[in-house]
């Protein structure tokens, strides 16, 4: 049995808990103002806000519903635009009107779950944030100018009411329910979410050969063959969720998401440039939901989590219930989607080294479009450096391999070296030598060859930006 | 002034085709369709999918009571196979099922044995070996093989536009039911509620009348559900008809993808000559269009190119050949710009390339060339009222065009790998659709006792805000507020013989239909206000703001009072207005009349950064001037201009239909297929109404304004050549759109690139 409350709904169903959230919200429920675009998580229009009773508050994220098992809003609360609704437009919504926000008005609810989604959860507003709630909708008619019009104007009617000082977010909602920004049930919401939580669940007829993560890429991948199976959804295991430090390294659970490694201030304070470069991991949606194990086991020649993490060093801890392994993460990778992992084994933890010394660490990615969007190719660096040389040098290489590639000879002619502009041209030549990309939607191999040796020299362009210059770039031989 | 439909939206209650629960029962279809790109069905095999429980039909040609013919222009598509396929998606059979999981498992159970033959994907290869939609088509002005000697120097080369998914948010869909009388009604998600009803007629053998088509909203359309939403419909139509019971069909947006067609793919060559000076003397062009596996809309399209030849500019002698190319593609379609964009764009490349050539700066070729009042377009129409250069004028002074340059030149010097530039897009586009027939409309107007009013028209909305003009109109007309005003469903049954909503020409058409048709009430109600206040004139009868004035006097009479009297003394509240365009004709055979009831004109400034390192890109600005007229909807108006500029930049810049070598969609979902999200989008855009520019053949005295906007983004491509040109000047170009971010980096690196190791 599944439960949790839907708006203003307990809702009880035993449906498979691979089921579909948004089937379960359209069909099941009538419920149709949430909409299907494209099923993929890539067009936003079947945004969903889940809350999740957490640490005496209701923490909602964004969520793309259409790549939701319901098991995984067990015991949450799920927002529809319908939930959002008062008896008048809320600033977010009369600000759509007014500034021509809306035209055909088959993504605008999904816009406006995201920036409700936005208001409801920071007390402090930033335009800039806000776009970034809606990273993950698209919309076809407006080119985006009249959304971002009423965003300012939402933004700036909220700020009037001078309820952004407030201190925590029970009295903020509190405030916001009293002008009407969100409907009144919201204020019951925790009291319900507590009692549900309290009800002992009975165990589901699970199906061990289903573990969903996130369910962003198996939901894509794998509709048909997880509806009707009762999944298991790893990330609703508490213990597969924390980010901690032990020593010298950092361990992050398989479940974590992307968005809980951007807000950790663990990493933050160790590594606080990764932050930025995970703004360029999919979307707000997807990287609420999509976990770093996903990422990992997904095998993806081009995930960026994965590329961060090989240039970081990082290795994972794999389980089998019985016994666990520690294996470096740029060894797990066998071939294509093929890994050095039992069928009965899963990546509890990945563990990441603190740095010591100075250290330079950068991420470069491009795709056919910055955001939202898979890469043509990436790339991260990382090396420590001490008196002008470089060690521990390790760069990673996505979309050119098979697998997930660590450049090691690359990395290798680097190693306590002292750079110049000759020796970055080596390198990123000698990049060229490790690779075989093929031809695909996002690029040419000749592409993908030639746009690597490019976000090589992007590394080194960013932290030595004196050794290359236009004039020797196109210099091939050194 | 707001759009009421938007009120719905933003509370997530506007209804989709897809929305619609009106049924106890209803069954899901799904489509099987050809997975080689041509060849012969030798059998088709549906045991095992019928053998799948909850499946209750499958439907194949056989099954096709009718015509099996969904052709427009020529008839030349089947709605599903026959003997043969012609490109990858076409459908082959439907399948009925209980839910669509089912529908869809089963479709993949069908085995179908097709023996392939030879395909042709690309246009030229067509034109060679004669594979032809219709023969080839001229447009010419002045002599230009006489006047190539006149010109200082002449230019050649070869252009490549891409085609572009529509990506409609709603895919295509329909849900069909029988009625009594052996009827059925469809809701569609159709720009041409009529094609759809005279396609299922067809096909279904049925009298027209008993097909009622209703159309609520649409999801988007731009053209993609100008003709290609008709075979969804005719397919659950018929579904319907012999299941008795509601089908719905909505494709996936992976099938819409692969299955519907796009923008046409277009290779040109031209030939530009010019004087010393800048002065264009002649302009031949040849485009072959790729047109895919059948006529769809193409030959409209490409008359249409035709039309757009020489976009903003006048030129003495043209010779433009169009080349309508049948290939093994889905058929191409109707998409904003409607042919006229892939003109444009081959005419700013000839400037571009005699630009460099002549050692004058584009933009200064540009504005030397322009066109004025009385100028001869190639098809025999001159330009009246020509709004080309003070839209130009008005732009590089309101946006300060010098300083803008200024600013640039200054961070290129200062930055290594980013560089920045701008381009200049000016656009005339002509209003009216080429066919001229099409040019009409009507409007069902009634006003109940109790004053509220209800309109029906030809026009279906799909985001462009027609309906909130044409309550503004009517709002105008008889002076009562918007809120008392309600727009109906666009249906087949209280407005018949519908041209689509398309062209631009929704508002203009149906905004005269339910103009006049308002126009017929309200000479009534005056005449009984005459009546009741005992004067004889009942022109010195005004209605203001829900009360009637008389020699411009307020009176006791009220609209609501006048409304009730009108209907207790027997006048009738309701009119039906018919409106055809007037002074419209052209001559197919000569290819000369007065195609167009006039001109839209505009111009834009695009900045850019370009990543000259990443071989990436990013939109900085795009300001505009245009001509609207007299504005109808400001808020409607801005939007349509932003939301078709980005679309324009959408697809000079990322994106990409990539087909492999048998013909199958690559970019076939929204993770391979990019469009702008909102960091894609300019980070800025303005625009500027030009001023004082009434015009006198569209409703108080407004302009179209669907399509002009999106050929404003045809400048980003310039503006982003004219960056790399900075990073690497002397730079060899080829005019290759898209733009992408791999062909910058190839061209910037194409010595670096041949000596990469694959």
């Amino acid at each position: 049995m599944t439960r949790f409350i839907l708006n203003n709904e307990l809702v009880e169903t035993g449906l498979p808990s691979g089921y579909v959230l948004l089937d379960f919200i359209r069909k099941n429920k009538g419920l149709t103002g949430t909409k299907e675009g494209c099923r993929e998580g890539d067009c936003g229009a079947c945004t969903v806000l889940v809350g999740e009773y957490h640490n005496t508050e209701i923490k909602y994220i964004n969520v793309n519903s259409c790549l939701m098992p319901i098991g995984s809003v067990n015991g949450k609360h799920v927002v529809t635009i319908e939930g959002l609704n008062t008896n008048k437009l809320n600033p977010v919504q009369e600000a759509f009107v007014y500034e021509g926000g809306t035209q055909c008005g088959f993504c605008t609810s999904g816009f406006i779950v995201s920036l409700m989604g936005y208001i409801i959860t920071n007390i402090n507003y930033k335009f800039e944030d806000a776009i970034e709630y809606i990273s993950g909708n698209i919309c076809r008619c407006t080119g985006y100018e009249g959304i971002k019009r009423a965003i300012w104007r939402a933004l700036n009617e909220i700020s009037k009411l001078k309820i952004n000082s407030l201190r925590n977010y029970e009295e903020y909602r509190i405030e916001l329910v009293k002008y009407e920004i969100i409907p009144d049930y919201f204020l019951t919401i925790k009291e319900k979410l507590k009692q549900l939580n309290s009800i002992k669940q009975e165990d589901l007829k699970i199906d061990r050969n289903y573990l969903v993560g996130g369910g962003t890429d198996l939901y894509v991948q794998k509709l048909e063959e997880l509806v009707d199976k009762n999944v298991i959804i790893i990330s609703n295991d508490e213990s597969y969720r924390e980010i901690f430090l032990s020593g010298k390294e950092i361990y992050i659970g398989g479940g974590c998401t992307v968005s809980m490694i951007e807000s950790s201030e663990i990493i933050d304070g160790y590594y606080p440039e990764l932050k930025d470069f995970l703004k360029l991991f999919g979307s707000k949606q997807i990287r609420n939901k999509a976990t770093v194990a996903g990422n990992i086991v997904n095998a993806s020649p081009i995930g960026d989590l994965t590329n961060m993490l090989i240039a970081l060093g990082a290795k994972i801890i794999l389980s089998s219930g019985r016994e666990k392994r520690t294996l470096s993460l740029k060894d797990f990778y066998k071939g294509y989607k093929n890994l050095d992992k039992a069928p009965d084994e899963l990546i509890e933890s990945i563990i990441i080294q603190i740095p010591e010394g100075k250290y330079l660490f950068n991420f470069e990615k491009v795709s056919r479009r910055i955001y939202l969007d898979i890469a043509s190719v990436n790339s991260s660096f990382f090396a420590n450096v001490e008196n002008g040389y470089l060690s521990n040098v390790r760069i990673s290489a996505g979309g050119v391999a098979p697998i997930p590639l660590y450049l090691k000879k690359t990395s290798k002619l680097l190693e306590n070296v002292h750079l110049n502009s000759e020796l970055i041209l080596e390198a990123a030549n000698t990049a060229q030598r490790e690779i075989s990309p093929i031809t695909d939607a996002r690029g040419s191999a000749e592409y993908k060859s030639l746009l690597l040796r490019q976000l090589i020299l992007a590394h080194f362009q960013k932290f030595y930006s004196e050794l290359v210059k236009p004039e020797i770039i196109f210099q091939w031989e050194v | 002034m707001i759009n009421f439909d938007s009120i719905k939206h933003v509370r997530g209650e506007s209804q989709f085709v897809y929305d619609f629960i009106p049924f106890e029962k209803v069954l899901y279809a799904y489509v099987f369709y050809s997975p080689v790109a041509h060849g012969i069905i030798k059998k088709i095999n549906l045991d095992n999918a019928l053998g799948i429980p909850g499946v209750r039909y499958i439907f194949t040609y056989k099954d096709i009571t009718g015509e099996n013919q969904v052709g427009g222009i020529i008839q030349d598509e089947v709605l599903l196979a026959e003997n043969e396929v012609d490109f990858i998606g076409q459908p082959i059979a439907l399948v009925v099922a209980d839910n669509f999981l089912t529908a869809k498992h089963a479709a993949k159970l069908i085995k179908c044995d097709i023996e392939e033959l030879p395909s042709i994907f690309d246009p030229r290869e067509a034109f060679q070996k004669g594979s032809l939609i219709i023969p080839p088509r001229v447009f010419s002005l002045g002599d230009v093989d006489e006047a190539w000697k006149e010109c200082d120097v002449i230019v050649e080369d070869r252009v490549e536009s891409g085609s572009q998914e529509h990506l409609y948010l709603e895919t295509q869909g329909s849900i069909a039911f029988p009625v009594e009388n052996e009827g059925i009604k469809i809701f569609s998600s159709t720009q041409n509620p009529t094609g759809v009803q005279r396609v299922a007629a067809r096909v279904l053998n049925m009298p027209m009348n008993k097909i009622e088509v209703d159309v609520l909203r649409i999801g988007g359309g731009f053209g993609g559900k100008e003709d290609q939403a008709t075979h969804w419909a005719v397919l659950t139509a018929m579904a319907a008809k012999k299941l008795q019971t509601a089908v719905k069909l909505i494709l996936p947006r992976q099938e819409d993808m692969r299955i519907t067609g796009k923008r046409h793919p277009y290779s040109t060559d031209f030939k530009i000559g010019l004087k010393k000076d800048g002065k264009i003397v002649a302009y031949e062009v040849t485009y072959y269009q790729n047109a895919g596996a059948a006529a769809d809309l193409s030959p409209a399209i490409l008359e249409r190119t035709l039309f757009h030849t020489t976009n903003s500019y006048y030129i003495p002698n043209v010779r433009a050949t169009a080349i309508s190319c049948k290939t093994n593609l889905p058929p191409f379609t109707a998409f904003r710009g409607f042919g006229g964009p892939q003109a444009m764009f081959v005419m700013e490349c000839a400037l571009y390339k005699a630009s460099q050539v002549l050692g004058i700066d584009y933009h200064q070729l540009q504005k030397i060339n322009l066109l004025k009042d009385g100028d001869e377009f190639p098809y025999g129409q001159r330009a009246e009222n020509c709004r080309a250069k003070v839209c130009y004028d008005s732009l590089e002074k309101i946006y300060k065009v010098d300083e803008v340059k200024g600013r640039i030149e200054k961070f290129n010097n200062q930055n290594r790998f980013i560089k920045k530039s701008y381009s200049i897009m000016p656009v005339c586009f002509g209003i009216s659709f080429t066919t001229t027939f099409l040019n009409q409309a009507s409007a069902l107007v009634h006003v109940y006792t109790d004053g509220s009013v209800s309109i029906s028209t030809a026009a279906v909305e799909m985001g462009q805000g027609v309906n909130a003009k044409l309550i503004n109109i009517a709002s105008r007309v008889f002076s009562i507020p918007p809120t008392r005003i309600k727009l109906e469903t666009t249906n087949t049954t209280r407005i018949a013989n519908t041209s689509p909503t398309a062209a631009s020409k929704g508002s203009d058409l149906n905004g005269f239909a339910t103009m006049e048709a308002c126009q017929a009430i309200l000479k009534r109600l005056k005449k009984l206000a005459a009546t009741e206040l005992k004067i004889e004139d009942e022109n010195q009868i005004e209605f203001k703001d829900e009360v009637v004035y008389c020699k411009g006097e307020k009176t006791d009479l009220t609209w609501n009072k006048i409304v009730q009297k009108a209907y207790v003394n027997r006048v009738s509240l309701s009119a039906h207005a018919f409106h055809a365009t007037p002074g419209l004709y052209f001559d197919r055979d000569t290819s000369k009349g007065h195609p167009f009831a006039y001109h839209v004109y505009g111009t834009a400034l695009i900045e850019v950064t370009v990543d000259c390192l990443r071989g990436t890109y990013k939109l900085d600005s795009v300001q505009v001037v245009h001509d609207l007229g007299e504005t109808l909807h400001p808020v409607v108006d801005k939007g349509q201009i932003e939301g078709g500029i980005v679309q324009g930049i959408g697809w000079m810049t990322m994106e990409e239909i990539i087909y492999d070598k048998r013909g199958k969609l690559i970019t076939d979902s929204l993770s391979t297929y990019k469009i702008p999200d909102v960091y894609g989008a300019p980070e800025k855009i303005e625009i500027h109404f030009l001023e004082n520019a009434p015009n006198d053949f569209g409703p108080f005295k407004s302009k179209a304004v669907g399509e002009p906007p999106f050929m404003y983004g045809i400048g980003a491509f310039f503006a982003i050549l004219k960056a790399m040109n900075v990073f690497r000047p002397g730079l060899e170009i080829k005019f290759i759109a898209p733009m992408t971010h791999e062909r910058v980096l190839m061209t910037l690196y194409s010595e670096v690139k041949e000596k990469v190791r694959l």
